[in-house]
């Protein structure tokens, strides 16, 4: 059985992963270093154990969840659309999370109010991002209650995508110069700036989550034949969908509120995942791109952080820098896309 | 009171159609079936007669105008999405979404009916599988990735899904619809051979008539102004297929028992 190789290989890739991001930054702290600091002993600079636990470890959590979730997101609107373009950017989720923050921080000024109180604190955008979210999901599961076919929810999440950035658009053309730089750096994406509270709110969404999708793996199975053989194998389509709905918009509704909308990984993971592991069961693919997820993320953190160097590349920039070209050559190399 | 038949399917007086905002669009009305199990029965009617959409009524996909249909003397519209699932299995036309599926994972969703909540196969669930991978003669394709199977082989492995579902019923939407002759003979031998040894009813909808003039055990023939099921030997000495097309190029011969070119009509 190559799973059980590949799985552990995997584990193992993602622990070592996590010591060598926690090891690297602007300091490098030797890797024996990071393990005292994280068991709370006598480390060489008092600094470094300062920036392991209050800076680096954060944001290496953060970095996980955010690359599971993302990637458990993609996967599963690809199987309920059955459309390899599917992810959490298509439906329109990201974008309402979007407009939500751009709301809060554009349009104070735009619409008199003075919010620039709560647009500087990260649980204001954290709010405004998770009501956005929710608010597009809450369209779209109206329009899918009146329409069946799922190829047209996905053409109407597409739409609330290209609307509400027209909103942003339009508020972005009338808002100051500050408050155009504090919405850029928001949309950017970042890790770092996640405090413990927040880290155990993307915790418990994402095993929230997680859990509710646990109970739809078989019937995402049974849909990889379509909808009508899954229905005559007693699947309850609804609820599938429905629960597949909301645990996306859940996970990626919280993730973008607090770390931006992060691009790429949920669309790109799920297909790295397949062409790798060459199975379409969702018992294997779920763990299987929760893990991959979580290991690109670190990755793409440790190469932001641009190593021995004071600077920090937008997160958002390097997952699809370095992403994008990944997915092509693998693609120009099998030359087929299975979703 | 003892000797009463219990059938399979049953319909009465069953509206089949469409429901628009204005109108209800009746495809068909006045069917009344009464089929008995273990037969093999032919659903024929020219293109856009209304086959599918009383396939698609018999199977739940969509609701009857109006009328009742009867699985097993239970109200089609009383049985849940599960336990309709576990008497009556379909084999569609349509194309799979592309996946990464094997044959025999494929064939393995046909259990899940019966599986727990993760679709755990146990002992019983894989003897089912192997035994419609022997049914069909598809054992040695067990290990493929399905998109790498011919039309014919696709074919055989989606009825040994429909084998392993284990339902009384099973529905084939046009079965030999992208087939050559030779995969179209062997598919209906193979429907036949269900039906006599297995004791499956089996219904298809299809447009090779003289296939199942000669294979079939009931045929329902779908015509423009009415609904007509029977026996097929009573439905050919009666001459209802002479309504099956109203159509001044061809004409039902009874002796040869096929549709033959008008004498009449030249080109």
């Amino acid at each position: 059985m190559p799973y059980k190789i590949i799985f552990p290989a995997l584990v193992v890739t993602l622990i070592l992963l996590f010591f060598i991001n926690l090891s690297l930054g602007s300091v490098l702290i030797p890797i024996k270093q990071v393990f005292i600091a994280l068991i709370n002993g006598e480390v060489d600079k008092d600094s470094w154990k300062l920036i392991v636990l209050n800076y680096r470890l954060p944001k290496a959590i953060t970095a996980i969840i955010v690359g599971a979730g993302l990637s458990i997101s993609g996967l599963l609107m690809q199987t309920l659309f059955r459309n390899p373009l599917a992810g959490p950017f298509v439906l329109g989720i990201s974008s309402g999370a979007s407009l939500g923050v751009a709301l809060l921080i554009l349009g104070s000024s735009f619409l008199g109010a003075n919010l620039t109180l709560y647009g500087l604190s990260v649980w204001g955008q954290a709010l405004a991002a998770s009501i956005g979210s929710f608010m597009v999901l809450l369209a779209v599961m109206a329009a899918a209650t009146k329409v069946r076919n799922t190829m047209s929810i996905l053409i109407i999440g597409l739409m609330f995508g290209s609307f509400t950035s027209a909103i942003i658009s339009v508020l972005a053309y009338f808002s100051s110069a500050n408050e155009l730089q504090q919405f850029m750096f928001w949309s950017f994406g970042s890790l770092g700036n996640i405090s413990w509270s927040q880290i155990i709110v993307l915790m418990v969404v994402f095993l929230f989550s997680f859990v509710m999708v646990l109970f739809i793996l078989k019937p995402l199975n049974s849909l990889l034949l379509g909808e009508n053989y899954a229905k005559s194998m007693g699947v309850n389509i609804k609820i599938t969908r429905n629960v597949t709905l909301i645990s996306t918009s859940l996970i990626t509704g919280v993730i973008t509120a607090f770390a931006g909308p992060i691009a790429f990984i949920g669309l790109a993971v799920p297909h790295l995942t397949k062409l790798v592991f060459t199975t379409s069961n969702h018992k294997i693919l779920m763990p299987a791109v929760a893990i991959s997820g979580a290991i690109l993320m670190l990755i793409c953190d440790s190469i932001a952080q641009l190593p021995s160097s004071e600077f920090t590349l937008p997160i958002n920039a390097i997952t699809s820098l370095f992403g994008a070209p990944v997915v092509i050559w693998l693609l120009l190399r099998k030359r087929k896309l299975i979703y | 009171m003892g000797n009463e038949i219990s059938y399979c399917i049953t319909t009465q007086n069953l509206s089949i159609g469409y429901t628009t905002k204005d109108q209800p669009i009746v495809v068909a009305s006045n069917l009344n079936i009464q089929l008995e199990g273990g037969k093999l029965v032919c659903l024929l009617g020219k293109n856009g007669i209304g086959k599918s959409t009383l396939l698609r009524t018999l199977t739940k996909v969509q609701p009857a105008l109006k009328g009742t249909v009867l699985i097993k003397d239970k109200p089609l519209n009383l049985l849940k999405n599960i336990e309709l699932s576990r008497e009556i299995s379909v084999v569609l036309t349509e194309k799979l979404p592309e996946s990464n599926l094997t044959v025999f994972e494929l064939i393995a969703l046909g259990r899940q009916p019966y599986t727990n909540w993760i679709g755990k196969l146990d002992v019983n669930d894989l003897d089912k599988i192997n035994e419609a991978l022997e049914q069909t003669n598809t054992t040695h394709l067990k290990h493929k990735f399905y998109y790498q199977l011919s039309d014919g082989q696709l074919q055989k492995v989606l009825i040994a899904r429909a084998l392993a579902q284990d339902t009384a019923i099973i529905i084939f939407d046009e079965p030999t619809a992208h087939l050559d002759i030779h995969h179209t003979i062997e598919t209906f031998s193979l429907l036949k051979n269900l039906a006599v040894k297995f004791n499956k009813t089996i219904i298809v909808s299809t447009h090779e008539i003289n296939l199942s003039l000669q294979l079939a055990d009931e045929l329902w023939l779908m015509t423009p102004t009415n609904f007509i099921c029977g026996e097929t030997a009573t439905l050919i000495e009666n001459n209802s297929l002479d309504q099956l097309f109203d159509s001044n190029l061809i004409e039902f011969n009874k002796t040869l028992k096929q549709f033959i070119i008008k004498p009449s009509s030249h080109f």
